[in-house]
C-alpha cells in the first residue's frame, strides 16, 4: 500500500473510518486472507478546491459485489473515475492515497451514457469488438476466437440480430445492453458500472442485473453506482452510502437503515465559497487515532 | 461517331495529354484527395470540422520564417511550416490538457497568434505579391519539387492512417474508454490525438505550398462533410470522400482549362457542386428524407 500520510498507522488500520464517519459496521467483504482489491486511504478529490470526496477510506475485497449510492454531487461518479486513473488522485498531505491491485487493462469501466459519441459510423459488431482493446492493442490482429466471444456476448445480451446496425440508431437501453456486451469482452477482472441501468426498461435491467450476478459469482469485482435503494438490497451484498462524506460501508442491510439515509439525505448540494480550509489531516495527525469528529462535520442541509 | 469521340478525347484527356503543367496539377490533386479527403472524415466526425481552416494558417509563421532563412525555397518553408503547424497543435493540446481550456479553444486562441505573426513577419521581410503567392498559391504552377513532397506526404499519411486506424476509431468514438483501458492512461487518448493532428499538419502544408490555402482546406473538408451524407459506415465514407475530391479534381482542372477560370476555386466550386447534388440526393440528405419510401411492418 502507498503511504502518502504521516500520521501514525493504528488510525488507518484500526480505526480510520470511525475517525471520518463515526459508528460504521466493519470494512467491506475481505475474505480472510485475501489482501484488498482496491484501497482509499483517506482519499479526497477536489474540483476548485471543493471536494467531491472528502476523506475517504476503506476497501473493496476481491470478489465483493458493492453498490454506491448517494444523493446528486455525492462524488459516487468521482470515485469510479477516480479508480480509473480520470481524475487526478492528489497526493501529498491532503490527498491521501488510492491503490487499485488490478492492472488497468483488466479494469473495465461504463461510464453514464453521455459521454460516448452515439452519432459515430460504427456498428455494433464493431462497438463490442472494442473490448478486446486490451488484448490485441492498435495493431494485432483479432483472432476468431475472439469474433466468437463477440458472438456470444452480444447473444448473451440479447443482441444477435443487430451485428451490422449502426449505433446511431439503437435505443438507449440498447446502447447500454451493447455496453455490457463489450465488458463481457473485455473479461475484466474489476468492473466499475456508472448508473448502468439510466433509462433502460425493467426487463432489460433484469436481464443485466442477471450478468452482474453471474460476474459475482466469476469471482470478479464488481462496483457500482445506483440509485434504486429495492434493488441494492436485493442483488448488492455490500453497500457504500457517499455523501462527498462516507456515510456507510458495510453489508447492504447495515449501512442502508433509515437513519444513514437521512444523513447523507441532508448533505448540502451546493459549494460553500466561504467554508474554511480543511485541516482534517493535520488534525488526525495530532489526535492519532482518538476522538472521533475529529473531522469537520457535515453540513446540515439549512 | 468518330469525331463526337474525337471531340469528347479533345474536351477530356486532350488537355493533359498536351501539356506537363496540366499533368503535374492532376497529379497533385489526386495525391492529395487520397490522403487528405479521409483525413476530413475524421476531422467532421470529431467535430473538428473547422480545424483545417485554423490550423492551415497556424502554420504561417513557420513559411515565412523558412523564407526569411532560405528564400523562395519549398523545402525549407515547407518544413517551417510543419514545424509551425505541429508547434500549435502541440501547445492546443497540452493547453486542453492541463488548463481547463477545450482543445477548440486553445487552438483557436493560439492560431490567431500564430497567424498574426505570420503575417508580420512576411510583411516585414516580403512583398505582397510573396504573402499572395502563398496564401494561394495554384495548382498549375506545380513543379517537379512541389509534385514529389504531396506524393511523398500522400504516401506517408495513408501508410500512417492505415497503421493508427483502429486507435484512431476507438479515440474519436469513445475516448473515456480508451483513456480507462489504455496503459497510458488519459496519454493512451492523447498520443492517438496529437498523432492525426500531425497528419493533419503536414497534409495541410504539403496542398498548402504546391496548391494554396483553399485547396488544401477545400479538398480536407468538402468531399469529408458531403462523404457523410451518403453512407452509414465509417470505410465507405472514407472512400466516398476520397472519390468525391478525385472527381472534383479532374473535373475542375478541364473546367477551369476550358473556361480559363483559377484551378483552385475551379477545383474547390466542383467540390462545392458534389456536396449541393449530395445534400440534395444522398440518403441523409433532404429530398428522400420527403419522399420516402413506404415502411415496413416490422
Amino acid at each position: 500500500m502507498k503511504m502518502h500520510l504521516t500520521h501514525p498507522k493504528p488510525v488507518i488500520a484500526s480505526a480510520a473510518r470511525p475517525s471520518i464517519a463515526p459508528g460504521l459496521p466493519g470494512c467491506a467483504r475481505n475474505d480472510g486472507d485475501e489482501t484488498p482489491l482496491i484501497t482509499l486511504h483517506n482519499l479526497t478529490v477536489s474540483y476548485r478546491q471543493h471536494p467531491a470526496l472528502h476523506h475517504i477510506s476503506g476497501q473493496f475485497a476481491p470478489g465483493s459485489l458493492t453498490a454506491v449510492i448517494g444523493p446528486n454531487g455525492s462524488g459516487k461518479s468521482t470515485l469510479l473515475k477516480s479508480i480509473v486513473g480520470l481524475v487526478p488522485v492528489a497526493g501529498g498531505p491532503s490527498g491521501g492515497a488510492l491503490t487499485v491491485r488490478t492492472p488497468r487493462q483488466h479494469i473495465a469501466y461504463l461510464p453514464q451514457l453521455s459521454e460516448m459519441d452515439r452519432g459515430f459510423p460504427i456498428d455494433v459488431q464493431d462497438c463490442v469488438l472494442m473490448g478486446c482493446w486490451g488484448r490485441v492493442g492498435a495493431f494485432s490482429r483479432v483472432s476468431p476466437s475472439l469474433l466468437a466471444r463477440v458472438d456470444a456476448a452480444l447473444q448473451a445480451v440479447g443482441l444477435q440480430g443487430f451485428e451490422r446496425r449502426p449505433v446511431g440508431t439503437l435505443s438507449a437501453g440498447q446502447v447500454q445492453r451493447v455496453m455490457f456486451a463489450r465488458i463481457l469482452v473485455q473479461d475484466a477482472q474489476l468492473i466499475l458500472l456508472d448508473e448502468p441501468f439510466n433509462a433502460v426498461d425493467a426487463k432489460t435491467t433484469a436481464r443485466l442485473l442477471a450478468l452482474v450476478q453471474q460476474w459475482h459469482q466469476e469471482r470478479r469485482t464488481v462496483v457500482a453506482v445506483l440509485h434504486d435503494d429495492a434493488q441494492v438490497r436485493q442483488y448488492f451484498p455490500q453497500t457504500l452510502l457517499l455523501a462527498r462524506e462516507l456515510v456507510g460501508w458495510g453489508p447492504t442491510a447495515e449501512v442502508l437503515t433509515d437513519a444513514r439515509l437521512q444523513r447523507a439525505r441532508a448533505m448540502a448540494e451546493a459549494w460553500d465559497e466561504t467554508a474554511e480550509v480543511c485541516d482534517t489531516d493535520a488534525m488526525l495527525a495530532r489526535r492519532a487515532g482518538a476522538t472521533p469528529g475529529a473531522v469537520r462535520p457535515l453540513r446540515s442541509a439549512a | 461517331m468518330e469525331t463526337l469521340l474525337f471531340a469528347a478525347w479533345d474536351l477530356l484527356v486532350g488537355p493533359f495529354a498536351e501539356f506537363a503543367f496540366m499533368r503535374r496539377a492532376l497529379v497533385a490533386t489526386l495525391a492529395l484527395s487520397l490522403s487528405a479527403a479521409p483525413l476530413g472524415v475524421f476531422l467532421t466526425l470529431r467535430r473538428m470540422s473547422l480545424m483545417g481552416d485554423a490550423l492551415s494558417h497556424a502554420v504561417l509563421p513557420g513559411v515565412a520564417v523558412g523564407y526569411m532563412v532560405a528564400g523562395l525555397s519549398l523545402s525549407a518553408m515547407a518544413l517551417g511550416g510543419v514545424l509551425a503547424g505541429m508547434l500549435v497543435v502541440g501547445l492546443a493540446g497540452m493547453v486542453s490538457k492541463f488548463t481547463a481550456l477545450k482543445e477548440d479553444a486553445s487552438l483557436a486562441a493560439l492560431y490567431l497568434v500564430a497567424l498574426a505573426l505570420g503575417v508580420t513577419l512576411i510583411s516585414r521581410h516580403g512583398t505582397q505579391l510573396d504573402l499572395l503567392h502563398i496564401l494561394f498559391g495554384s495548382a498549375l504552377g506545380v513543379d517537379h519539387a512541389g509534385l514529389l513532397l504531396v506524393a511523398g506526404v500522400a504516401t506517408v499519411s495513408v501508410l500512417a492512417l492505415a497503421l493508427m486506424y483502429r486507435g484512431l476509431v476507438l479515440e474519436s468514438f469513445d475516448p473515456t474508454f480508451l483513456s480507462a483501458s489504455s496503459l497510458l492512461g488519459w496519454r493512451g487518448g492523447w498520443v492517438w490525438q496529437q498523432a492525426f493532428l500531425m497528419l493533419v499538419v503536414v497534409n495541410l502544408v504539403a496542398g498548402f505550398q504546391t496548391l494554396g490555402t483553399l485547396m488544401a482546406v477545400g479538398l480536407m473538408m468538402l468531399p469529408a462533410v458531403s462523404a457523410r451524407l451518403w453512407h452509414d459506415t465509417l470505410p465507405a465514407q472514407l472512400l466516398n470522400a476520397s472519390a468525391q475530391a478525385m472527381l472534383a479534381g479532374v473535373t475542375g482542372l478541364l473546367l477551369s482549362y476550358h473556361l480559363d477560370t483559377p484551378s483552385g476555386p475551379t477545383i474547390i466550386g466542383c467540390a462545392g457542386a458534389l456536396y449541393f447534388g449530395s445534400l440534395l440526393l444522398a440518403p441523409g440528405g433532404c429530398l428522400p428524407r420527403w419522399w420516402s419510401a413506404p415502411h415496413r411492418v416490422a
